[in-house]
C-alpha cells in the first residue's frame, strides 16, 4: 500500500488525505470506549475530565468507583455519591449463570444442527439453515413481544428457565454458523481412514471429529456466551426482579443518571471483550492450522 | 462382486445379492434420516420457542374475539339495526342481558378494547356494569338511559361496527394512522392524532442515513485493511473488532459521556476555542445523537462485508487497468468499485435491517424526536398495554425486514454469513 516513487503531487496529496479519514474512522470506532477508561478512574463524582486529571495530578484519580461497584461500603467517599448496594454483584451473578446455562444449551443444539447439517443429501437444507439464523435477523423487541406473549400462556415469564430458554435461542443462530463453516472446511477423507483402520463411527466421532472441530464449537460458544450476557431486550420484556442482570443495571442505572460506578462497570465489560477477542483469535488461528490452513 | 456374481445382463448385486441400486437407495435413504435425526432436536426447540411466539404476535394482531365472547346479543341486535335510528328496546334488553352474564374482567378487558375505536366507552362500560343490579326488570331501555345518558349517544352504539367481526384488520389500520368507521370503511384519524406514519418514515429516514453514513466510512477503512500486509492490518482489525464485541450498553454509556452537554466532544471544542462556552452543541436526547450512536454501534456491519469481499479482488487488476492506459482513479472506478457491489450490497442490507429495528439505542440517547418504530412497540407492549397494536406494528416490520432478509439471501446467500 505504499505509495510509488513516481507519483505525482496530486496523488501524494490524495494519498494522505486517505490515510487521514482512514485513521479518523478507526479513532471514531474505539475513542468512545477509550475515554470511558481514564473516567472511570475519576476522584469527583464527574463524567468530564476534571483539571486535576488534565494535570495528571494523582489526586485527581482514585478507584473509589470500583469499590462502589464490589459494594464496599465504608471505601471513603463512596457513600457520598452514590446508594452502598451489592446490585451490580447481584447482577454479575446472574448474567453470569443465565449466560452459562444458555450458552451449554445452545452450543449442545447449534452443534447438533451444524453437523447435521453439513452432511450430504439433506433435505430443505437452505430451508433449514435459513430458519435456524432467524433469531439473528428478526429484530430483538419483535423477537421479545412474540416470547411474552407466548411465555405468559405456559407460565415461564418473569422466572429463570423462561430466561435461559430465550437466550438460548438468541445465541443458537452463532454456533451453527461457526461450527458449519468450521465443518465447511472438514475433510471427510479423514473419517474414512479412521473406519478403514477399525474405529468405530462412534469412537471416530469423538477422536476425530470432535476435536478437529472443537474450535469452531468453542468460538459459537463464546459468541452465544457474550450474546446472553449482553441482553438486554428480553430481559426488560420477560424478566423478573430475581433476573436482574448487569445490563438490566446499567439501563436503569442510565435512566436514572449516569455515575462513575457505571464507567467502571463499563471499563470492566470492554477488558472482558478484549480477553473475548482474543481468545477468539488464537482459537481460529489454531482451527486454521488444524485444518491445515496456511494463514495467507 | 466376486461372491455374488452377476447373471449377464441382469442388475449389478451387491455382496449381500440385493441389486445394488435399491442398496444405494436405502444407504441414501439411511443417511438422510441420521442427518435429520442430528437436525430434529434443535429445530424442534426452535419452532416451539420461536417460531411459535412469532405467530402468537400474528394471530395477537388480528384477534378481536372478545367483543362477541362479551356481547353476542347486543352485536346480533346491531346487526339487525338500521345504524340512524335511535336504538330500540330490543338493543337495550340484548345489552342488558350480555352485560349481566359477562365476567368482570371481560368486562373491563373490553371497556379498553372499545376505547381505541371511541372513547368514553371504558368508562361507560364501568359505569352502566356498576349500576345493573338496581335495574329489576324491563322495560331496560329507560333504565339504562338513566344509568348514564351518553347510551342515548348514537355514535357509541355506531362504532359497534368496527369491532363486530372476531378477526379485525383493524390495528393494522391504526398502525398506519387509518381507522374503521361503523360501516368498516377505511379512513384517516384525525389529523393531530397521526403519528404512526411518521414514525414510519422516521425509521425509514434513520436507517437510510445510517446505513449511507455506515458506506461513505466503511468503504476507504476496509479498503485500507484489504490492501495493508497482513500484520498491520490484523493489528488495525482490532480496532473494528473491539466495538463489535463489547457490551452495547457499555458502548452506549460512552457515547453518552462523549456526546453530552458537558461531555468531553463539547468540552474539547471549547478548550479548543472552536465553540463558545455558551453555544454547546446538544447532541444527545435527539435525532442527530441516534444517527451518530447508531453508525458507529452498526459500523463494523458494514467494514467486515465489505473487507472480505475486496481481499478476494487481486492487485494485479488495477496495475493491468493502469497498463492499458488507465489513470488511478479511473481504474479504481471502472475496475476496482464494480467488484466490490457484492460486499457493499450486503453490508447495506445488513446495516440497515438492524438499524430498523432498533430499539435500545433511541431509547436511552434518542430523546423525543429520535425515536423509532420500535420504541413504540415497547411503549404498547409495556405501558399502553394494547398489546393488539404492538403485534401489528411488529407484523408490519417483520414483512419488511424478512422481504429484506431474502433479498439478502438472494444477493449473497445466508450460507455465506461469516462471523470475524
Amino acid at each position: 500500500m505504499a505509495l510509488p516513487l513516481y507519483a505525482t503531487p496530486g496523488q501524494r496529496i490524495w494519498h494522505y488525505l486517505y490515510l487521514t479519514v482512514c485513521a479518523l474512522v478507526l479513532f471514531f470506532l474505539v475513542s468512545p470506549l477509550i475515554v470511558v477508561i481514564p473516567l472511570s478512574f475519576n476522584s469527583a463524582p464527574f463524567l468530564h475530565f476534571t483539571p486535576e486529571m488534565l494535570t495528571l495530578d494523582p489526586d485527581g484519580y482514585s478507584t473509589v468507583w470500583y469499590k462502589s461497584l464490589f459494594g464496599m461500603c465504608d471505601a471513603e467517599g463512596a457513600s457520598l455519591w452514590t446508594s452502598c448496594t451489592d446490585k451490580w454483584k447481584v447482577g454479575a451473578f446472574n448474567s453470569f449463570m443465565i449466560a452459562v446455562m444458555s450458552t451449554m444449551l445452545a452450543t449442545t443444539l447449534g452443534t447438533l444442527a451444524a453437523l447435521g447439517l453439513s452432511r450430504d443429501h439433506v433435505p430443505f437444507r437452505r430451508a433449514i439453515m435459513g430458519l435456524m439464523i432467524s433469531p439473528l435477523i428478526v429484530p430483538l423487541i419483535i423477537t421479545a413481544s412474540g416470547m411474552f406473549f407466548f411465555f405468559a400462556k405456559v407460565n415461564l415469564v418473569s422466572t429463570l428457565p423462561g430466561i435461559v430458554l430465550a437466550h438460548t435461542i438468541l445465541g443458537l443462530p452463532f454456533v451453527v454458523i461457526t461450527v458449519t463453516s468450521t465443518l465447511v472446511g472438514f475433510d471427510n477423507t479423514l473419517m474414512k481412514a479412521a473406519a478403514t483402520l477399525g474405529g468405530s463411527p462412534i469412537y471416530n466421532f469423538f477422536k476425530i471429529q470432535i476435536p478437529l472441530v472443537a474450535p469452531g464449537v468453542i468460538s459459537g460458544a463464546l459468541f452465544a456466551f457474550i450474546t446472553s450476557f449482553d441482553e438486554i431486550v428480553i430481559i426488560l420484556f420477560i424478566g423478573g426482579p430475581d433476573q436482574h442482570t448487569l445490563p438490566w443495571q446499567m439501563w436503569s442505572g442510565v435512566r436514572e443518571e449516569i455515575s462513575p460506578t457505571i464507567l467502571a462497570a463499563a471499563t470492566i465489560l470492554v477488558l472482558l471483550s478484549i480477553v473475548l477477542l482474543t481468545t477468539l483469535e488464537l482459537l481460529r488461528r489454531r482451527s486454521e492450522r488444524l485444518r491445515g490452513i496456511s494463514p495467507a | 462382486m466376486s461372491t455374488s456374481p452377476a447373471k449377464p445382463g441382469g442388475p449389478v448385486l451387491t455382496a449381500d445379492g440385493t441389486p445394488l441400486k435399491t442398496s444405494l437407495e436405502r444407504s441414501l435413504k439411511l443417511s438422510k434420516l441420521r442427518a435429520l435425526g442430528l437436525i430434529l432436536p434443535p429445530l424442534v426447540f426452535l419452532v416451539i420457542l420461536f417460531v411459535i411466539p412469532i405467530g402468537s404476535l400474528l394471530t395477537r394482531s388480528i384477534d378481536d374475539g372478545l367483543s362477541n365472547k362479551v356481547l353476542p346479543k347486543t352485536l346480533a341486535a346491531f346487526e339487525r339495526w338500521d345504524k340512524t335510528s335511535e336504538p330500540d328496546e330490543a338493543m337495550f334488553e340484548a345489552l342488558y342481558l350480555d352485560m349481566t352474564a359477562a365476567d368482570r374482567l371481560d368486562l373491563s378487558k373490553l371497556g379498553t378494547r372499545m376505547n381505541y375505536e371511541k372513547s368514553g366507552w371504558r368508562s361507560l362500560l364501568k359505569i352502566t356494569a356498576r349500576g345493573l343490579n338496581r335495574i329489576d326488570g324491563p322495560p331496560y331501555k329507560p333504565a339504562i338511559l338513566q344509568l348514564n345518558k351518553r347510551w342515548g349517544d348514537i355514535k357509541f352504539w355506531q362504532s359497534l361496527g368496527a369491532m363486530k367481526d372476531p378477526v379485525t384488520l383493524g390495528y393494522y389500520l391504526k398502525a398506519v394512522d387509518l381507522k374503521y368507521d361503523g360501516n368498516k370503511n377505511v379512513m384517516r384519524v384525525k389529523k393531530h392524532n397521526r403519528i404512526y406514519q411518521m414514525l414510519w418514515w422516521r425509521t425509514f429516514l434513520v436507517s437510510t442515513i445510517v446505513t449511507i453514513g455506515c458506506l461513505v466510512l466503511a468503504y476507504p477503512v476496509a479498503h485500507l485493511l484489504a490492501t495493508l500486509p497482513l500484520r498491520l492490518s490484523n493489528l488495525l482489525m482490532i480496532c473494528v473488532l473491539m466495538p463489535f464485541w463489547t457490551s452495547l450498553l457499555v458502548r452506549i454509556v460512552s457515547w453518552m459521556v462523549m456526546l453530552q452537554q458537558n461531555g468531553v466532544v463539547n468540552d474539547s471544542l471549547v478548550s479548543l476555542g472552536m465553540l463558545h462556552d455558551e453555544n454547546r452543541l446538544a447532541m444527545m436526547y435527539n435525532f442527530t445523537g441516534t444517527v451518530i450512536v447508531m453508525t458507529q454501534i452498526l459500523l463494523p456491519f458494514m467494514i467486515l462485508p465489505i473487507y472480505s469481499v475486496m481481499k478476494t479482488i487481486p492487485p494485479s487488476y488495477m496495475k493491468a487497468a493502469q497498463n492499458l492506459g488507465a489513470t488511478p482513479s479511473l481504474a479504481f472506478i471502472k475496475v476496482y468499485m464494480p467488484q466490490t457491489v457484492p460486499g457493499v450490497g450486503a453490508g447495506c442490507i445488513l446495516v440497515f435491517i438492524v438499524a430498523i429495528g432498533y430499539y435500545i439505542t433511541p431509547e436511552l440517547v434518542g430523546g423525543k424526536d429520535g425515536r423509532l418504530i420500535g420504541n413504540l412497540i415497547a411503549y404498547h407492549m409495556q405501558n399502553s398495554l394494547n398489546w393488539g397494536l404492538a403485534a401489528a406494528m411488529g407484523t408490519i416490520l417483520l414483512v419488511a425486514i424478512l422481504t429484506l432478509y431474502w433479498v439478502y439471501d438472494k444477493l449473497v446467500g445466508v450460507d455465506n454469513m461469516k462471523m470475524s
